[in-house]
This record gives C-alpha cells, structure tokens and sequence, in this order.
C-alpha cells in the first residue's frame, strides 16, 4: 500500500493541482465555497499522503526529515481549517519534487553519457567452440571472446586471432583508428571499427581501463570537500532545530498560523542540494571533455593553483625527436652516412630512431663488435672501419680532433638546443648532427590561456640539458626553466615552491614522475589513461592534448565560483524568509513553499550553466570523447 | 563478505540519502560501516554477509523508504 502511493507520486501531483485550479474556479468563478473547500480537503489529503509516508519512515530510522516538516505544517494548516494553505503547500511540495528530479536529470546527463559507452554483453565461446551472447558480467577472466565489426570491445584483453582497426577515443581520447592483430591488446569500451577479431578477456569489469575511469568519475561528482561535509553535519541538526524553533514560537505566541509558517519557511533544501548540482555539472563537463576531475576537493584545489610545473618530456614537446640541422666534414659523406645507419639501426635509443629517419634508403653494411659505451654512445666496426657514435665526450675518448669548424658548429647547435650526435670513422669527425623535439602545435596559446586564467608561474623542469630546455622555455615564453632534473630533483623542487606558500600543480604522463604527480597539490596526468597516472593524479587529461588544460583550469574555477553562488543563494533565501514571517505581513505559507521550492530551481539552473561551460576565446581540438 | 552496488531510480533530495544509509544499516547481516549512498549517481555500495541478509532483504529495505531499485549488482569476495 504505502510503495503503491509513492509510486504514484507524479500521477497525485497532478490531480491535486487539477482539483486546486477546480477549486479556485468554483471560488472565484461561481462563489461556490461548498466546492472550494471540498476540492481543497480532498488535494490536502491526496498530497500529504506520500509525504507523510516518507515523513514516518524517516522518523522510523530516527531522521527528521523536510517531509517530516512539511507534514506537520500541513497537518497543522488542516487543523485550524486552512484548505488553501495545506493543498497549495502540498502541491508545490511535490511538484519542486517532481522538477528536481527532472532538472537533476539534466544535471548528471553529462556523466551518465559517459557510463553508457560502458558494453553490456559479449560474444563468449562455449564448450561446444561456439559463440554465445552473454551479460558482460558473465565474463571472466580467461574466457575467449568474438569481436565483430561495430562490436564494443567487452573486456581488456589480447587478440588471438584476426586483426582490424579498433577506435580508442573512449580511453585514450584519440579518434584516429589502432590497428591491432594477434597478441596486441584491446581495451573495454573501444569500437572495433573494421575486422574481427577473438580476444583473450584479461580483465573484466570494473578492473578494465575504462572500468576504472568510470569509477573514478563517478566517485568523484559524489566526493565531498571540507565544506560539504560541514553542510551535510550543519543539515543534520538544522532540520529538527527548526522544528524546536517552531515549538518554541508557537509556546509563545500560541499561534498555530505562525508557528507552521516557520516550518515550511525552515526547510533546507536549497543548502543541501546546491553544492552537490554544482560538483556534478563541473565534473560532467570535464568528462564530456577529456579532463577528469578527482572530485570536489580537486576542483577547490586546482581552482586556486599559482604555479604549474612542466616535465618537458611528451607534455610540451611532440616527444618525437628529430634532426634539425646538420654538418658533414671531409668527403665520402655517403658512405659514413651508410655506416652511421647501420650501426644505428641496431639501437633502440630515441635519437638513433631520428638519425636513422633522417638519413632515409642507404645502404647499410653489417656491424661487428659494437660495444656501447654508457654516458657516450656506440663504438662498433663496420667493413673494416672504427665508427664512433655519440657525444662530444666520445670523441674526445676517442682521441678524435675538433678543428675550428666544428667546434664553432658544435656551439650554434647547442645554443639552438640541440642534442648533438658527432660520428667519427677512424679517428676523424665527418658527420655532426642536431637533434630536437619538436614544441607541440597550439601549446604557446594554451600556457598564454593559463596565464590569463591567473597562473603566475609556469615552469619546465627537464632531465634534458639546460641548452635545450632554455630554449623551449624562450619559444613558450615561460617563467623559469630547469634542465638536468632526475624526478627526485623535480620532487625536491616542488616541495621548495610548496614551502613559499605557492599552490603548485604538476603536469607529467604519469609513468615517470609519480612522486612529483602524488607530492603536488594538484598532479595533472597527460596522456593516455594509463592505470598509474589514474591512481596517482587528481586530473587527468584524457589524451595528450595540451588545450585541454585551460579548460580545466577555467572548469574549475567557474565550478568553484558556482558552488559559492548556491551557498550564497541557499543561505541568503532562507535568512530573507525567516526575517520576513516576523517582520512583515504578506509572508504565508504558500508563498514561502513556493520562493523555497523556486530557491532550488534556481541553484540547479545554475549549476547547469556549467555544463555549457566553455573557455572563451580558445577553441579546445573538436575530437573529444564522444 | 559480499559486496553489493546497488542502483537506484534518481535520487533527488540530499536527506534521501540519510534516510537510505539509515535503512540499510538497519538490515541485519550489513556492514555498517560500508554502507556509502552516492548521490548523484544515484547507487548504494555496501559490503554485507549474504548468509545472514540475502541481497533481496537489503532491497526490500530500501523500496520499504520509497526508493525503487533499479538493479543490483553482488560480487562475492
């Protein structure tokens, strides 16, 4: 009985506003008291039925609840004969309801895209080696798996057979296909564009990438900051005390009107609902975006932050190195170039990929007694000749000689900052090469954004040479650069700027620098959604694409801003509603049920705003995750 | 111990949540000290003993408030 009548609720809002507008017709319209208050008894008491339902199981598990306000108010109006008030207090109390929840809807919809994209069933082989439709949860580890083409990805797994192109924009955020074939792995939550392919499931569930993120995401827009929780315990003893307060009032004055006017004028809802509508849209926002947010407490955080530290590597730079100038000394370059890609193309070293790319169709000959010297480079034979490879400190163990020349170009290349590469055959340098990443594109307007959201200071700290660093720094127009940085350097750092007083965010891919990610007040992880940079940031920024920094940034600030606005809001409605039912004279029930129910439209309107919320002037790369 | 995350139809007003958290704890067999009602997600997890409370009694707890179910999911630990 009492589920069936909550369960109707909407269907009773609405036949106690019809009966209300009845009601008032008969009143105004024909001067039919009879009618009024007979329709008026029966809107009281079709309204308050659920409430006072949720009112008593509240009270069941001792909570003094809002429903537990509103009832007595409207059972109070009741008895002193007040229809106009009960029915009209009832219904707007269930109609606010009824918009909330419709609003709230709204709210949550960005997040709720997100837990969508999550598959709901997989083709599982069974004994007989057939495949059959299942529930994803019926997957476990270990099972073989069928991928057609359209499918969802079911499980994180590796490709036993077949191959195709899967698109991993929903973890990576990159929309550009993979290609995958036997023993590469595959991910929940990607689409396999093209192929099919059987998949070995190695993790299911919630343990999957994507799994993960959607955990996070949704313990994030229900994390609570300091200041929430000081609401949640403030709302706990508030609701009763006005309660008491109405008591009190009524003790004094004996009079009922005023006494439930105080009840409904009370409630609370806009303080506990407006913080929460805001969290939820901030964070939607930024997932909708490709920036995760950890949460309330982030959001507080990374809204006020001053400094941001960079780890060059693969943040500012493509992380791609390539040869960016050159010089040939003495003749038969051809031939040492020959050698110099043989040789390189046994190494798996970064700057040998560039070399080897730069010097393109050779003819490569084989490489006999390569000996890597640690701090230097490759020292190896090839057809009879003593090829050296690397740094300036080879050669000179080497005892190769550095004329004018090349000494005068060593030092423009460094200057530039260049990784050098020098190649000596037998004792003399012919080959001397310049080797940098390259900054990525659009990343000088994303810091100036930054800047302009209020980041005093942005800082590279770098394992590179200061050469280099300096450089990027000069092009990016950044405050400070620091190379030779080992990541305890960089957490070292960071706690000195953390000891002046300075909020400091950390930028990094989350493989290498966990201890500055984890020691910073905000660690923000670029890149893809790696399972480390998930545990150890707060942000993560779903694809390696710096534009999506600012936004978060302003995400937070707008998010941060909001928050105050419904306390603002909240606090403010209540103290004006409580002043005027004793202060002035056109304060009643009905009017108070209706500016509180109003209150708490407003703060969800505005927390809605933030769902729009876009960085204005900067145009963040269309290919989000969608 | 088992560990439960149950889904629920929209959750609108925040003292909703202390009204469930206070039901489930109720139930016989739960962990009180588990139980976490998400509000925007509208979801409750729990960890309980499903000797003593089938997942079926936590439900009913709940839907007994006036919150109706939507699905749960148990995973035995």
């Amino acid at each position: 009985m009492q589920i069936k009548i909550l369960r109707q609720k909407n269907r009773i809002t609405w036949m106690s506003g019809i009966l209300i507008v009845i009601g008032f017709i008969a009143h105004f319209g024909f001067n039919n008291v009879t009618i009024f208050n007979t329709t008026f008894i029966i809107a009281s008491i079709l309204g308050v039925a659920p409430i006072a339902i949720q009112a008593y199981q509240a009270l069941k598990v001792k909570v003094v609840s809002i429903d537990v306000l509103v009832t007595i108010a409207v059972i109070g109006a009741f008895l002193i004969q007040n229809y106009e008030e009960s029915a009209i207090v009832t219904f707007l109390f269930l109609f606010g309801g009824y918009l909330e929840q419709r609003t709230l809807n709204q709210t949550r919809s960005a997040i709720k895209e997100l837990t969508e994209i999550a598959p709901e069933s997989a083709l599982k082989q069974i004994e007989d080696g057939e495949f059959e439709e299942v529930d994803v949860d019926d997957v476990d580890e270990g099972d073989i798996l069928l991928v057609k083409t359209g499918a969802k990805v079911p499980v994180d797994g590796t490709v036993l057979t077949g191959e195709g192109h899967i698109n991993e924009a929903s973890i990576t955020g990159e929309s550009e296909p993979v290609s995958k074939r036997e023993g590469t792995n595959v991910f929940a939550g990607t689409i396999l564009e093209n192929g099919t392919i059987q998949i070995r499931a190695d993790r299911v569930g919630e343990d999957t990438t994507f799994g993960k993120i959607i955990e996070l995401v949704e313990e994030a827009q229900d994390s609570k900051s300091e200041a929430e929780r000081f609401i949640d315990r403030f709302s706990k003893w508030y609701t009763p005390a006005v309660l008491v307060l109405a008591f009190i009032v009524w003790l004094f004055s004996r009079n009922t009107e005023l006494a439930i006017t105080v009840l409904v004028l009370g409630c609370p809802g806009a303080l506990v609902i407006g913080v929460p509508v805001s969290n939820v849209a901030g964070i939607g926002n930024g997932a909708r975006n490709g920036v995760l947010l950890k949460g309330s407490e982030v959001i507080h955080d990374f809204s006020r932050v001053d400094t941001i530290l960079f780890d060059k590597t693969g943040t500012l730079t493509v992380g791609n190195p390539e040869v960016a100038e050159k010089a040939y000394y003495g003749s038969n370059i051809d031939e040492v170039l020959g050698y110099l890609a043989s040789v390189e193309r046994e190494s798996d070293h970064p700057l040998a990929k560039a070399v080897l790319k730069d010097i393109g169709e050779t003819t490569f000959s084989t490489v006999e007694d390569t000996e890597v010297v640690k701090g230097g480079g490759i020292v190896a034979t090839v057809n009879g000749h003593r090829i050296a490879i690397g740094n300036v400190a080879l050669m000179e163990q080497e005892n190769v000689t550095l004329n004018e020349q090349a000494e005068a170009d060593i030092w423009a290349f460094e200057k530039n900052g260049n990784s050098l590469v020098l190649t000596a055959v037998d004792g003399k340098l012919k080959v001397l090469m310049g080797i940098r990443d390259q900054i990525r594109p659009g990343v000088k307007k994303d810091l100036q954004a930054l800047k302009r959201l209020g980041v005093k200071n942005l800082i590279v700290l770098s394992g590179d040479n200061q050469g280099t660093v300096d450089l990027v720094s000069k092009e990016l127009g950044l405050t400070e650069a620091h190379g030779h940085m080992l990541p305890e350097d960089k957490a070292a750092y960071l706690q000195k700027l953390q000891a002046k007083g300075q909020i400091v965010a950390f930028v990094g891919d989350g493989v290498n620098d966990s201890p500055s990610l984890a020691l910073a007040d905000i660690g923000i992880a670029m890149g893809s959604g790696t399972d480390v940079a998930i545990e150890t940031s707060d942000v993560v920024l779903m694809n390696s694409d710096m534009s999506r920094l600012p936004h978060a940034l302003g995400l937070t600030k707008s998010t941060a801003r909001n928050m105050l606005q419904n306390i603002v809001i909240a606090v403010g409605v209540v103290i004006i509603l409580l002043a005027s039912v004793f202060f002035s004279d056109w304060m009643n029930m009905s009017i108070g049920m209706l500016v509180h129910e109003a209150s708490i439209l407003v703060v969800i309107f505005n927390g809605m705003r933030l769902l729009r919320y876009r960085l204005r002037g900067h145009n963040v790369n269309s290919d989000s995750v969608n | 111990m088992s560990k439960a995350t149950i889904s629920l139809e929209t959750l609108s007003c925040p003292s909703c949540l202390q009204k469930i958290e206070a039901a489930v704890k109720g139930v016989n067999g739960v962990d009180a000290e588990s139980v976490k009602v998400m509000f925007n997600s509208s979801k409750v997890k729990l960890d309980f003993n499903a000797d003593v409370a089938p997942i079926e009694t936590i439900e009913k707890a709940i839907e007994k408030m006036g919150y109706p179910v939507i699905k749960s999911k148990v995973k035995s630990a």
